[in-house]
């Protein structure tokens, strides 16, 4: 017992020592405070930024000297911790991901450098970039924020193998009514196939990302150009009833739950002849790796009253004011956003992958558009989204899918549970609604 | 067992009259106990594999490709490979999770030393010393715990950002060591009380000095105690992520931070999340099954008066 024991004890001592030693190393090996050539970057896990993960070090790192330290977390979490970490100008990170919901207000609280640099840069060319993106990155002083990574509209996309075999065709501009009626009609065409998936999970940016651009065409908004709350309105309500009696009926099985993961996952098993989200999904339904590739086929958002009601999304790049390597930093934005990076992208993993939806010339590329077969309708999407004006009246702020100011990310989310709920067969719209009401007047009065 | 042999005749041979032909009451409760063993072993069984099978799940998940993981209903007879695990390892991605497993194994085992060091001459002038008013002190290191974390977390965030703290790996062991004393106190203190007090008189008879008296008594009747709060503190700091994901961030990220950004809005993600969530799971399984006996000593010790 006694020899095992001294054995135990000296081990422990030993492992305490190289422990020591290690974490010694790596508090002083890694950290880029003190280092001019690495800068910290914070960003969402998604795929178009685990590519740009796995390019990095090969490219920009070999191009330039400087490394990239990346911090992947999933959205719910990165949102919090940039948050955390901007508001307190931490200067732990020189960069991070940031969508065009946050810059707007981020930049007015003097939280981001601005990017001058980068928009003069004639390599990089700031007017390639689709000009709907540089107006909604750029801050009440006029100077750019943010520069995009990768862009989304929303539209509808279909099975054409399944519409066609029921006879059916899909106008390039569908009514929401004809595609209620087409989801009707193709329920169920194949076995265990449902006619449209639509989000249903609580979160602003989950189930109110399509259901307020549905309200939006339905002639609704959350508030009136004076911050009266407008939640409760016939039109808004007409839109829920109508977004919550589509899913219940003819939607996906556990929809109350099924995000855009969810739809992406039925749609490329085959679960459902249609989907209305993000343009940004079609990369992933078009991949080599993918069943559904070559049988889709691609439709501008559904509307009502409006001319048009996708909406208009990106996340991008904006460096923290408190960071001492605005140079380093002004580099790797310039690099990831590039039209240069895109060709990597295409060359490494083919054109699909390419984080699209932010240059004019991704565009007019013929090998994009060989390999994207919805580029046109993701163009047109983007092109004719207005954020300033997205619905039948006018809006006091910007935003299409949300209404941006800080609180939106909080009352969204707060209303959108009593919509899942309804979804879920459990509570009424109307109900869910009038609690919402209240809620978004509390914040349209701090406004007034 | 041969009550349960049906040969009736070896049964009339082998056991005494009396038992033939004592009350059929009688002879049924003899056979009851084999056979409630039979079925409370069979509901062990049962409940063990219901309390097994999300691991069981998740193992068999992390096996899978993401298409299969993905699929609703579950293909449990899909392919296996070990893609998931490459992609873990970083050999796709190039990000490797040695960094943050070391950063975890840094925290944990220094944090629960420390624990250690702090807690047991605490725990022994509470129990077989005890200093005045020492329930008040018992009180007073369970209190501690009675804040919720969260509500903790942007003073301490501030703290560490005024001081400098942030992303670093000293910090995180302080917090941990923090806050995993007060158990280790009470633990300990649970284990030190079972020291009987004679044994405690005795040394001192023979002459034994205070040091003599801890290595040669106490220490052998505390081991499994000590064994038991070095696991609870070294699994509690393992797991902890809180805390680790807003004080950390490049640097001294931990391996439940890593773990979590495998999660993605707009992807397919359950493989490789379960692969991540195995190979983070096993150096904590791996010390409970190497401290299994002293632990289950340990944490009935306490109990058992």
């Amino acid at each position: 017992m006694r020899p095992k024991t001294r054995a135990a004890i000296l081990s422990a001592g030993a492992l305490c020592i190289a422990l020591s030693a290690s974490a010694c190393a790596g508090a002083g090996g890694g950290n880029s405070a003190g280092n001019p050539n690495s800068i910290n970057v914070l960003m969402v896990n998604n795929p178009q930024m685990e590519d740009l993960q796995r390019l990095t070090a090969d490219n920009f790192t070999r191009e330039t000297g400087i490394r990239v330290n990346y911090t992947i977390l999933p959205e719910n979490d990165v949102r919090a911790k940039i948050s955390q970490e901007f508001s307190s100008q931490a200067g732990q990170y020189d960069v991070a991901s940031l969508s065009n919901y946050e810059i707007p207000f981020y930049s007015a609280n003097g939280w981001l450098a601005p990017l001058d640099n980068v928009a003069r840069d004639p390599q990089f060319n700031q007017a390639d970039i689709l000009p709907a993106y540089t107006a909604s990155l750029t801050g009440k002083d006029g100077k750019l924020y943010g520069e995009p990574f990768y862009g989304e509209s929303s539209f509808l996309m279909y099975r054409k193998d399944i519409l066609e075999a029921k006879g059916l065709t899909m106008p390039e501009k569908p009514t929401w009514d004809e595609v209620a009626d087409i989801a009707a009609q193709v329920d169920g065409a194949a076995p265990g196939m449902k006619g449209i998936c639509l989000r249903g999970q609580p979160g602003w940016g989950q189930v109110f990302a399509p259901l307020t651009t549905v309200v939006n065409t339905f002639g609704g908004t959350w508030f009136d150009k004076d911050w009266n709350a407008q939640v409760d309105s016939p039109e808004f309500t007409a839109a829920v009833e109508f977004y919550t009696k589509l899913v219940r009926e003819h939607g996906e099985a556990g929809a109350a739950q099924a995000g855009f993961t969810e739809c992406l996952n039925n749609m490329t098993q085959g679960k459902t002849a249609m989907w209305y989200d993000a343009t940004s999904a079609a990369g992933a339904l078009e991949a080599d790796s993918s069943p559904v590739k070559g049988k889709i086929g691609y439709a501008q958002a559904p509307v009502k009253d409006t001319r048009s009601s996708g909406w208009l999304w990106t996340w991008s790049w904006a460096a923290q004011a408190a960071s001492k390597k605005q140079d380093a930093a002004g580099k790797f934005i310039a690099w990831a956003s590039s039209s240069d990076y895109e060709e990597l992208v295409a060359s490494k993993l083919g054109w699909a992958k390419v984080p699209s939806g932010k240059r004019i010339s991704t565009y007019e590329n013929a090998e994009f558009q060989k390999a994207a077969p919805f580029f046109e309708a993701e163009r047109f999407a983007i092109e004719n989204a207005d954020p300033k004006n997205p619905g039948a009246q006018e809006r006091p702020a910007v935003g299409i899918q949300f209404v941006g100011i800080p609180e939106f990310a909080a009352l969204g989310t707060n209303v959108s549970q009593g919509v899942s709920s309804a979804i879920a067969g459990q509570g009424s719209v109307a109900d869910a609604l009038a609690k919402g009401q209240q809620a978004a007047q509390k914040v349209g009065n701090k406004y007034k | 067992m041969s009550t349960l042999t049906p040969a009736a005749p070896r049964r009339t041979t082998t056991r005494p009259a009396a038992f033939i032909a004592g009350p059929r009451r009688r002879g049924k409760s003899r056979m009851d106990p084999t056979r409630n063993n039979t079925a409370a072993g069979i509901g062990a069984w049962l409940l063990a594999l219901l309390f097994a099978a999300p691991v069981m799940w998740m193992i068999l998940t992390s096996f899978h490709s993401e298409n299969d993981a993905a699929t609703n209903p579950p293909s449990i007879a899909a392919n296996l490979t070990l893609d998931a695990y490459r992609e873990f390892f970083g050999e796709t991605s190039g990000v490797s999770p040695w960094p943050s497993l070391i950063n975890s194994a840094t925290a944990s085992i220094l944090s629960t030393i420390l624990v250690l060091v702090l807690a047991i001459p605490a725990a022994y002038a509470l129990s077989i010393r005890p200093v005045k008013k020492w329930t008040d002190v018992m009180f007073f290191f369970l209190s501690t715990k009675m804040m919720p974390v969260v509500a903790a977390i942007l003073p301490l965030y501030l703290f560490a950002r005024t001081v400098g703290a942030l992303d670093n790996i000293w910090f995180l062991i302080l917090i941990y060591t923090s806050m995993n004393l007060p158990i280790a106190v009470w633990m300990m203190r649970s284990f030190l009380a079972e020291v009987p007090v004679e044994m405690l008189e005795a040394a001192q008879i023979d002459g034994a000095g205070l040091l003599l008296t801890l290595r040669k008594v106490v220490a052998p009747v505390a081991m499994p105690g000590i064994a038991a709060t070095a696991l609870i503190c070294f699994i509690f700091s393992w797991n902890e992520l809180l805390l680790a994901r807003v004080l950390t961030g490049v640097v001294a990220g931990t391996a439940p931070v890593f773990l979590t950004g495998f999660v993605s809005g707009q992807g397919l993600f359950l493989a490789k999340v379960c692969a991540a969530a195995v190979v983070i799971s096993l150096p904590v399984l791996f010390a409970g099954f190497a401290a299994q006996d002293k632990l289950v000593q340990g944490l009935s010790l306490g109990a058992v008066k």
